[in-house]
């Protein structure tokens, strides 16, 4: 190494990894259903895909954690966003195009994909 | 990526209580899971709540499990790795709340601190220099390196108001500048002290553990302050796991180039050896420490000349510790405004407690200076088990003294410790309830410094032993009054005399003691009593007749069969024969046993 650039380098690439292993409670959780029927349905590659585009982008105020079942199966794979002070958003029906989508939209730029949302459906 | 960092303490104290089986258990659930590429395991140095390991913390939900078992691993895999089940039964007591789970931050332990020198400690892979450079690591050495000059970077430590961690509290800018002369013209050296020897004091291991990076940056810092090219640690040989993360931590800077030739393209040349120290407690004084260093016996030699002037191999020399080191590269970054708003007025930043004795979290704490020890001990260590009431705490290791009860309240810092007798030390903090005989604890250290004497002078040398002797006399019930008399006068003499710091400060255990239990010397003399059951010679187990059931526990576990008595009758102790041991206290199951 022979240049500060390198040494920034190597810290922007690591501070995602090791910036996630801090606890804040003003943080966004992100939780994945993980229960048979999440996972029956493709929440894997959801869940991983949110905890990678988070860690890429640096996102240390999101935390990404799983949970189990919350009753609406055939609507898995379901991500809630939970942000201190708003309303829970529901998505449904994720993949991982949509995640990187909800990444994207909503946890960079604040703003809800409203089209995968429970509300965007008839119960 | 990962999804789920598992940090597990690889620190000393989780490592003798088992986390490498639980690592590797952790290795072998994951992998037979599937999540092998989801879930990192980390081993990291020590968290500080060493009561409570091994300690496992899980991100990104931060639950802090505490004394994992090798059996637990499977239920936390399956159920929260796998399923996102936080295992409840496994957290740390105070994290669980009503409300669902507290945050670390916000339990007793954590709460009060603020981590400068651990900042790293725990967080990181040791072993890892990424992770290191990923909090920041060797910024402040870059930054150092392109954009100030040697006497800027003193200039900075100056005014941070940092003083020498070690114990004796030199101001860290002062030392460098002293050094600072002639620069390029001479042979300088660099030396880190990390032969951390007084009893209970585990500070500078952990950030070794846990951190190891830091001491090498900042030392580089301290090299180019001073216009030094070369480095030594002298670490002690019996701090296995520390010497070698050191050693892979010097490995992997050399590779980066953040040591060697030329480090950032500045024409900054530096680097750093590992000396290994045999552990005798006079080599953490610093002349003999690089008396040690050069290949002779550990033995001090007079100041002046100082190590600045005349150190290593006679070249001018720094010497600072490792936790002072620890708080350089976070000085440089945050600037030395920073660091002087912590603190009290002459003793600034923070200050590691290696927290042992008698208290609820034994472990590693780091608090701004000023605190007061009721804080330290209430608040973050959890208080004294059992209910006992708190009597004394001892800082400063044999070279140290004890606080009683009515300081409770004083803000910890250098000069406010030196002036009710004690000292700040390295920072072991050992805690003592009425169950402690003060005669004991002073006899104990006495000990302590007869063995580890190197013998040079004759104050330390011969005094120490002497006064050993007369306290050896004490706790044996034959002391006399004049024996008071005389050990308060040669503890002075010693204090005088004595050729380096172990000698001068060797008697400040009996003066402190002496100066706020005089009466319990007083009943061990007079009265050839020991209030607080310690002093064997002086006390004698009894039973009480109208207690005994005469069940035969007692004389069953006495090693050596000093207790007589038939089945259903009252016990009896024979005490030509009785070695108090205290067993057959500790077994009886009807308080009958009792000492006086």
């Amino acid at each position: 190494m022979k240049s500060l650039e390198e040494l920034k380098a190597i810290r922007e690439k690591m501070q995602g990894q090791v910036g996630f292993r801090s606890e804040d409670s003003n943080q966004i959780r992100v939780v994945v259903g993980m229960a048979t029927c999440g996972i029956a349905s493709g929440a894997r590659p959801v869940l991983t895909t949110l905890s990678d585009e988070v860690q890429k982008r640096g996102l240390s105020h999101v935390a990404v954690t799983q949970t189990g079942c919350i009753g609406l199966c055939q609507y898995e794979p379901i991500v809630e966003v939970l942000e201190p002070g708003k309303d829970k958003v529901t998505y449904i029906k994720m993949d991982a195009d949509k995640a990187r989508e909800v990444v994207e939209q909503h946890l960079v730029r604040g703003q809800a994909v409203a089209k995968y949302t429970l509300n965007a459906i008839d119960l | 990526m990962y999804r789920s960092h598992v940090l597990v303490c690889g620190g000393t104290g989780c490592t003798s209580s088992g986390s490498q089986k639980i690592i590797d258990a952790l290795e072998r659930e994951i992998e037979s899971n599937g999540l092998k590429k989801e879930v990192a395991v980390v081993r990291t140095g020590c968290h500080g709540l060493c009561a409570l390991g091994p300690i496992m913390i899980v991100y990104p939900e931060a639950c802090f499990y505490s004394m994992v078992k090798e059996e637990d691993v499977p239920e936390i895999v399956s159920e929260h790795l796998l399923k996102g089940r936080v295992v409840t039964r496994l957290l740390y007591d105070e994290t669980v709340t009503d409300e669902g789970i507290k945050a670390l931050n916000d339990t007793d332990f954590y709460r009060k601190q603020h981590r400068i020198a651990l900042r790293n400690c725990g967080v990181i892979n040791p072993e890892n220099i990424d992770e290191y450079i990923g909090t920041s690591g060797y910024e402040a050495l870059g930054r150092v390196l392109t954009t100030l000059e040697p006497d800027d970077v003193i200039q900075i430590i100056l005014d941070s108001g940092l003083r020498g961690r070690g114990g004796a509290g030199f101001p860290t800018g002062m030392k460098w500048k002293f050094a600072s002369g002639n620069r390029g013209n001479v042979q300088k050296y660099v030396c880190c002290n990390a032969d951390e020897g007084d009893p209970g004091a585990f500070m500078d291991r952990s950030v070794l553990e846990g951190d190891p990076h830091v001491v090498l940056e900042a030392m580089a810092i301290a090299g180019y302050a001073i216009g030094a090219n070369q480095g030594y640690i002298y670490v002690r040989a019996e701090y296995p796991i520390a010497v070698e993360r050191l050693e892979i931590a010097i490995k992997q800077a050399r590779e980066y180039g953040l040591l060697g030739k030329n480090i950032f393209d500045t024409g900054f040349d530096f680097d750093i050896d590992l000396r290994l120290g045999a552990g005798a407690f006079v080599c953490g004084e610093e002349t003999a420490l690089m008396t040690s260093i050069e290949g002779n016996r550990g033995e001090p030699r007079p100041r002046p000349p100082f190590p600045a002037v005349k150190g290593l191999f006679e070249s001018p020399t720094i010497l600072n510790n490792v936790e002072t080191y620890a708080n350089i590269p976070q000085i440089i970054l945050n600037g030395a405004e920073w660091f002087a708003s912590m603190g009290t007025e002459k003793s600034k930043g923070t200050k590691v407690f290696a927290l042992g004795g008698k208290i609820n979290n034994t472990g590693l704490v780091e608090i701004p200076m000023g605190t007061t020890l009721r804080t330290v001990i209430e608040e973050i260590g959890g208080g004294i088990p059992n209910g006992k009431k708190f009597k004394a705490a001892q800082t400063g290791g044999p070279s140290g003294g004890c606080i009683p009860a009515e300081h409770f309240d004083i803000p910890i810092d250098y000069d406010n410790l030196i002036e009710i007798g004690s000292m700040m030390g390295s920072g072991g903090l050992i805690v003592m309830d009425e169950d402690n005989c003060m005669v004991d604890i002073a006899k104990f250290f006495l000990e302590f410094t007869v063995d580890e004497s190197c013998g040079k002078c004759t104050p330390c040398r011969i005094g120490t032993k002497r006064m050993h002797e007369i306290l050896d006399k004490i706790t044996k019930g034959q002391g006399t009054m004049e024996d008071l008399d005389k050990l308060e006068d040669l503890a002075y003499y010693i204090k005088d005399s004595a050729l380096c710091g172990l000698g001068q400060t060797a008697p400040n255990p009996v003066l402190s003691t002496l100066r706020y239990f005089r009466d319990e010397y007083i009943t061990h003399v007079k009265d050839k009593r020991c209030p607080a059951g310690v002093c064997k010679d002086l006390l004698s187990y009894k039973i009480n007749p109208d207690k005994c059931k005469g069940c035969t526990l007692c004389a069953r576990v006495c090693p050596n069969d000093a207790i007589a008595g038939k089945v259903k009758e009252v016990h009896m102790i024979m005490q030509d024969k009785c070695i108090k041991c205290g067993a057959c206290m500790a077994k009886c199951r009807f308080d009958a046993i009792y000492k006086e």
